[in-house]
């Protein structure tokens, strides 16, 4: 997985609750498997029916063309655990959602593809909004996972919180399963034991 | 056994036994390693975590665990051809990994979620990991789902554990008894609405209760089914003797000797009175009228006797603007262009027979396009068995061949812009029947009743006179 250790750029506000995976990634663009992920991230807020950009859609206003920031309201992301909706995030140039509560699929996943979800508390969020939402993407924010960070013009500087494993995964790249492997042990004595007290946990499964 | 005065609570929950019963190890970063005992792979992920175990040269571990299933973009009109790049890109896979493979034209096809219970492979008190936001449906057995993205899905290929965090804990009183017509589906979509999108956020939920008890096993993977609906991580209903019985027999159940101790384990399976949630919920279902979404996520339902609201939220008149509804009237007599009956939340049998009893001696309404699509090629083999397929075709239904088709539309089962749909599947969300589509949710009962009368109806004024 890419380290993530910060980025900076614009900040494009998407002040709407429980966006779904449906919207982020339509399933137009699951059916073929070489699809344009970037070209199908919230495709149908991003561009009318017959194609032509929404001017009026944030990521389509010229300060927010490839923003790495999204700064998002409760609950992003519900619906659908399809991890194509971070790969098309990410595609566009995402690469860290703030929110207030992010669904949980969607937060997973995020970890897993190098995307940093930084949750914030309603005040804090409040302040992120007026920031964001004053600078209107004219200047850059600043969001350092190492000195677990939001910074802004002016000297403003917000922290956010993050699990020190979470982070350590982030900042490292590290390999999930390279870290659960470490068990493996573990996991050969539990099928060991499985088999022993509950044979049929163990057993391989027959189609008819 | 009862705390002592001044003690803290010692009982397990549901959830506890088969968690920790499952617990391997914990990980250096804190998450809890939970052995997977069955792992189903559907084809709109597969290639790409088979592509990802290629390039980063992992092997499957345990490949007599594992199980792939072709479903969300398998045609289902008859006489097409069963194909598309994903089932293509699955089939050579699964063969390049030698783990079992539900082909399209196998005997046992159907949506992951439903084939599974059908199979025996979801059990009472094993875990289950799927790739899919609705795994949950087989905690309907007492059996641990737990769905997951496409990295997570390499990872439990991979290592045949899944590295989680112990969620927190809800459950889900149901009392009273639902009234005739009114069936599950209407009391997942009433739950929704009561509780809010994202009121299961970070919790494993257990559906609780007498009226719980009273349901078929079908209809407890309905509610089940919509979980994630509310934000659920996972859920889990206690298996009884409706559970065990619908259990044995099944091709991956135990046999014998080892039957009956499966038996007396899973009479374990319950929340010890004792026990402690970190919330509970209690949900009186004996008034629950048919419910059906006015709008585009599932807790914006109503109850078909009630008005659309009228209140000037932007959230309420966003979606009645996409959806085309009038705030503050009823949907009782709004005209509908299609009807679907299918997907993992109604698919199974007796989802099909309620339908097939509105339907019976009835005629789709002219200009409604009607579609039935069984779960599995077992339940439609079953349901013809029946005569239900001629019930449906005469009536000028569709009869389709099983898939997931128009719940998420990746086979290209889509509706036209602006149509506007009944349709028993799980998500009202825009465009996600196709773009500029209307979803309305609702039991298979409701959504037969508006093919029929080809618009909204209550489908407790078609009830028989016996049952109303």
């Amino acid at each position: 997985m890419e380290p993530f250790r910060s980025v900076t750029g614009a900040a494009a506000p998407l002040p709407l609750d429980d966006v779904n995976t449906d919207q982020i990634i339509p399933s137009a663009w699951l059916k073929d498997l070489n699809a344009d992920m970037a070209e199908g991230f919230l495709a149908y807020m991003r561009r009318t029916p017959d194609g032509s950009p929404r001017s009026d859609f944030v990521l389509e206003r010229p300060q927010y063309a490839g923003a790495p920031i999204l700064v998002t309201g409760r609950n992003f992301g519900c619906g659908s655990s399809r991890e194509h909706a971070v790969w098309s995030m990410r595609a566009f140039g995402v690469r860290c959602v703030i929110g207030e509560s992010p669904a949980e699929f969607f937060r997973e996943n995020c970890l897993k593809n190098g995307v940093l979800p930084v949750t914030l508390d309603a005040e804090r969020m409040q302040r992120v909004w007026e920031l964001v939402e004053r600078v209107d993407g004219r200047e850059p924010l600043t969001v350092d996972l190492e000195a677990r960070e939001i910074r802004g013009p002016g000297g403003i500087s917000l922290a956010f919180e993050i699990g020190d494993a979470e982070r350590e995964a982030l900042l490292e790249g590290l390999d999930d399963i390279r870290m659960t492997l470490k068990s493996l042990p573990a996991i050969e004595a539990w099928e060991a034991r499985a088999a022993k007290v509950r044979p049929f946990l163990q057993a391989a499964i027959r189609k008819a | 056994m009862r705390p002592k005065p001044g003690e803290a609570p010692v009982g397990k929950t549901l959830f506890d036994k088969i968690w920790d019963f499952h617990h391997v190890a914990t990980r250096a970063d804190g998450r809890e390693l939970l052995y997977i005992d069955r792992h189903a792979v559907h084809e709109l992920h597969a290639p790409h975590a088979f592509g990802e175990m290629d390039a980063k040269g992992h092997t499957v571990r345990r490949r007599d665990l594992t199980l792939v299933v072709q479903d969300h973009t398998v045609p289902t009109r008859t006489g097409m051809p069963l194909r598309s790049a994903h089932i293509d890109a699955t089939r050579l896979a699964a063969q390049k990994h030698a783990v079992s493979l539900v082909d399209v034209a196998s005997p046992e096809h159907g949506i992951v979620h439903v084939v599974t219970p059908e199979l025996g492979i979801a059990l009472p008190g094993l875990t289950l990991a799927c790739p899919d936001s609705h795994a949950s449906t087989v905690g309907a057995l007492g059996c641990l789902a737990f769905g997951c993205g496409t990295t997570e899905l390499v990872h439990v290929l991979s290592t045949q554990v899944m590295a989680l965090t112990r969620p927190r804990q809800m459950r889900v009183n149901f009392t009273g008894r639902l009234a005739p017509g009114v069936g599950a589906k209407d009391l997942a979509l009433h739950l929704i609405r009561t509780v809010g999108v994202d009121a299961g956020r970070g919790h494993a939920i257990e559906y609780a209760g007498e009226a719980i008890r009273a349901l078929d096993i079908e209809a407890r993977m309905t509610l089940c089914n919509m979980t994630i609906e509310w934000g659920g991580r996972t859920c889990l209903v206690a298996p009884d003797e409706k559970t065990i019985a619908w259990c044995q027999g099944r091709a991956n159940a135990p046999s014998g000797a080892a039957w009956d101790e499966a038996v007396a384990w899973w009479r374990t399976l319950a929340t010890d009175a004792d026990a402690s949630f970190d919330r509970e919920i209690t949900i009186d279902c004996s008034d629950v009228a048919p419910q059906l979404t006015w709008g585009t996520d599932p807790s914006q339902a109503i109850g078909v006797d009630e008005p659309v609201p009228s209140d000037a939220q932007e959230r309420t008149t966003a979606a009645l603007g996409y959806m085309g509804v009038q705030p503050g009237a009823p949907l009782l007599g709004v005209p509908v262009d299609r009807v679907f009956i299918g997907s993992c939340s109604n698919s199974r049998l007796p989802d099909l027979r309620s339908a097939a009893a509105v339907v019976r001696g009835r005629k789709v309404a002219a200009g409604v396009k009607a579609i039935v699509v069984p779960g599995s090629s077992t339940i439609k083999r079953e349901a013809e068995r029946e005569g239900l397929d001629r019930i449906f075709l005469e009536a000028g239904f569709e009869w389709r061949n099983a898939g997931c088709s128009m719940c998420a539309g990746a086979n290209g089962d889509i509706g036209e812009p602006g149509e506007r749909v009944v349709s028993t599947t799980n998500r009202n969300f825009e465009n996600r029947q196709g773009r500029g589509v209307r979803t309305h949710l609702a039991s298979p009962v409701m959504a037969a009743a508006a093919a029929v009368a080809g618009r909204i109806v209550d489908v407790r004024d078609w009830l028989p006179a016996e049952t109303a």
